[in-house]
């Protein structure tokens, strides 16, 4: 267990420098923009991986409604973390990508709009767990977390319609817009690596959380032990 | 006299506590409560102010589930806390028949001998947030009783409450336990319920300290 | 007693209540006449701009009214227990959270119905597209709010902070809905848009997400 922890340490880091590599020196520079673009290597990965966070927290939340194991909890917690943590990354590199090229802050262009609002769902869900009883926490969380993520389709449409009806700068450059192959490649080696780090760190964040529920678990296991011994 | 009841199916009732356990957080608001309820008995549940009685009470009830061991109930439930679970702004028959609604039961003169039986006027178009103390805690016995539960779970039904309101009630329980039901009482009056009780639980800091069975 | 007949008589109870006291439709009523003469402070725009930002201007003020009524939304059934012996009972929750919504749904629905020729004489406004479509988007977004704000209303009932919590949770996934509610609505006023995504848009969202209500909802009524 712990070696395949230290190996997987040692993959995320090996894949890191790979992306780095590719992102920042191997892909060709672009044309127009030059080497500001280069952001889009982190733009664009960050935003997959945080949508791909908020469905693992989408499963954990039926998962915990269906079996009541607090481990799903722990879980939906930890991914739900995980992916506001990779919105902030694109609502943060938006803007610094769009100031330089576009000379705006901000453009209500699609991805980074519809990243905005998932932001805010997320965000949302995690005031609420703090917020709400810790009796009732999971499943409250859990139904708001559904909620949250049915949204998430319905968001992405009806933000695509809006820019299709009031067109905007693209800061990502367009979805079908043709992406030079070298390109793509340190796109998707930058993927790779941003999922095997946040994997790494859920998987912390996710112990953490199964950590405080075992302290809890035993100072009510000392409490049951003192009324058994004191019934004998 | 017999009158037709709406509750054509009457089954035994039991309650079974198997080590039931509730933490609020580490709080442990009740530990390791195991005992029984018969058919037709009067428990009183007796304890201080945080000993536990009402939670157990609330898990009896189905509202709030134990955080270990079980609980088994058999039979309909009434249940009757310190707030009235009426609503203020209608009057006593229009809560009842809300109730009764809730219930499946469709007779208004359920209702009706429902507020008789704890001595208040059906016709009284008053509403619940005008009567008085004495007044809403019968009326709201009269909403716990009105499907004719097989269990009654009273939480201090006698509290804060003028002598002939805890009267009238005293003398409805009587008669309920005469018919057979099976009523766990919380009450912080020993003395109330004294000459009815068969069984007594006393908690403290959510555990047993003393329970005896018979009557004082 | 099926489903259906509970939520009547869920809804009769919620109406009456209402009709006694008066408290939502009075907070809403003024709450939504003070948004709008605010924005008309705010925002002084000639004819055709006007027409532009009314769709806008009131669904925002729709949605800070709506809001307000839906803090409220459980009060009554909080205030003495009530909810505890709707559980005891067993009753239908499903039937319990179907007359809270089309409750809450008459309410807004009638000042909105009230406070809508207000916006016509304050913005010299006339629908250039179809009434009838601008009858549909009104119905279909005002459930949209008080769907899912019923739900959040009884999910926070019980968290601390409660009047703050409810606009945080609905808002964000509100947005979409509000989007379409404003975009539909200012295609019908201007007349310059094709309104028919929008509307197609809001329906699936009320699909969406009246099922998923009535599908949680239980489980967030017994979740003690």
């Amino acid at each position: 267990m712990k070696l395949a922890l230290v190996l997987f340490i040692a993959v995320t880091v090996a894949l890191l420098g790979y992306g780095y590599y590719q992102g920042m020196h191997a892909a060709p520079t672009e044309q127009t923009m030059g080497h500001i673009q280069r952001i889009f290597y982190y733009h664009v990965p960050s935003a997959w991986t945080s949508f791909i966070f908020f469905f693992i927290n989408f499963i954990a939340s039926i998962w915990y409604l269906a079996k009541r194991n607090l481990k799903a909890d722990a879980l939906a917690l930890a991914s739900a973390e995980m992916g506001v943590v990779f919105c902030t990354i694109v609502l943060v590199t938006g803007p610094l990508w769009a100031k330089p090229v576009w000379g705006i802050w901000w453009t209500w262009d699609a991805r980074l709009t519809t990243t905005l609002v998932l932001w805010l769902i997320y965000v949302s869900y995690l005031i609420l767990r703090r917020f709400s009883d810790s009796q009732q926490t999971p499943t409250l969380a859990a139904a708001l977390a559904i909620f949250g993520f049915l949204d998430v389709p319905i968001v992405y449409m009806s933000i695509r319609w809006w820019r299709t009806q009031h067109p905007q700068p693209v800061i990502a450059g367009g979805q079908g817009s043709g992406i030079d192959p070298e390109m793509r490649f340190a796109l998707f080696a930058n993927w790779a690596a941003f999922l095997a780090m946040a994997a790494l760190i859920t998987w912390f964040r996710y112990r953490l959380a199964i950590g405080e529920q075992q302290v809890e678990e035993e100072h009510r296991a000392r409490a049951l032990r003192s009324q058994l011994q004191e019934v004998r | 006299m017999t009158t037709a009841t709406p509750n054509p199916t009457a089954v035994a009732s039991t309650v079974i506590l198997n080590h039931v356990s509730k933490f609020f957080g580490r709080f442990p608001a009740l530990l390791g409560i195991s005992s029984t309820f018969a058919q037709g008995e009067v428990c009183a549940l007796l304890g201080g102010n945080g000993s536990g009685k009402s939670t157990l009470l609330r898990i009896i009830a189905g509202l709030a589930r134990p955080s270990d061991g079980s609980v088994q109930v058999a039979g309909r439930i009434g249940y009757m806390a310190h707030s009235s679970m009426l609503y203020d702004e209608m009057s006593g028959i229009e809560n009842l028949e809300y109730t009764a609604a809730l219930y499946g039961i469709a007779a208004r003169e359920h209702c009706v001998k429902a507020m008789q039986d704890v001595g208040l006027d059906p016709e009284l178009p008053r509403l619940a947030r005008d009567y008085s103390q004495g007044m809403r805690q019968r009326l709201s016995l009269a909403r716990a009783i009105l499907h004719d539960p097989e269990l009654l779970l009273l939480d201090e039904p006698f509290s804060n409450v003028d002598t002939a309101s805890a009267a009238q009630m005293l003398t409805l329980v009587e008669q309920l336990k005469a018919r057979g039901k099976t009523i766990v009482v919380v009450t912080h009056q020993p003395e109330l319920v004294r000459t009815l009780a068969d069984h007594s639980i006393v908690l403290a800091n959510g555990r047993i300290v003393e329970e005896k069975r018979g009557r004082a | 007693m099926s489903i259906l007949t509970l939520a009547l008589v869920n809804l009769r109870k919620d109406l009456r209540l209402e009709w006694r006291s008066r408290d939502t439709l009075n907070a809403l009523g003024f709450f939504a006449l003070l948004v709008v003469v605010i924005f008309s402070f705010s925002f002084d725009p000639n004819a055709e701009e006007s027409r532009r930002i009314a769709g806008g201007i009131f669904w925002v003020s729709f949605v800070f009214a709506a809001l307000v009524a839906l803090n409220q939304a459980w009060a009554r059934e909080l205030r003495n227990q009530v909810l505890d012996a709707y559980r005891v009972s067993g009753a239908s929750p499903a039937a319990l959270f179907i007359g809270k919504a089309v409750g809450n749904f008459l309410f807004v629905a009638i000042i909105e119905a009230l406070v809508s020729p207000l916006f016509v004489i304050f913005y010299n406004l006339r629908a250039l597209g179809s009434s009838w479509l601008l009858a549909t988007v009104f119905l279909l977004g005002t459930w949209a709010l008080v769907i899912n704000g019923t739900f959040f209303a009884a999910l926070c009932a019980r968290t601390r902070s409660r009047e703050m919590m409810l606009p945080l949770l609905l808002l964000p996934i509100s947005l979409p809905a509000v989007l379409a509610m404003v975009e539909a609505t200012t295609a019908l006023l201007t007349g310059e848009a094709d309104p028919g995504m929008w509307i197609k848009l809001l329906a699936g969202y009320d699909i969406v997400f009246t099922t998923a209500s009535l599908m949680l909802f239980e489980t967030v009524l017994h979740s003690e």
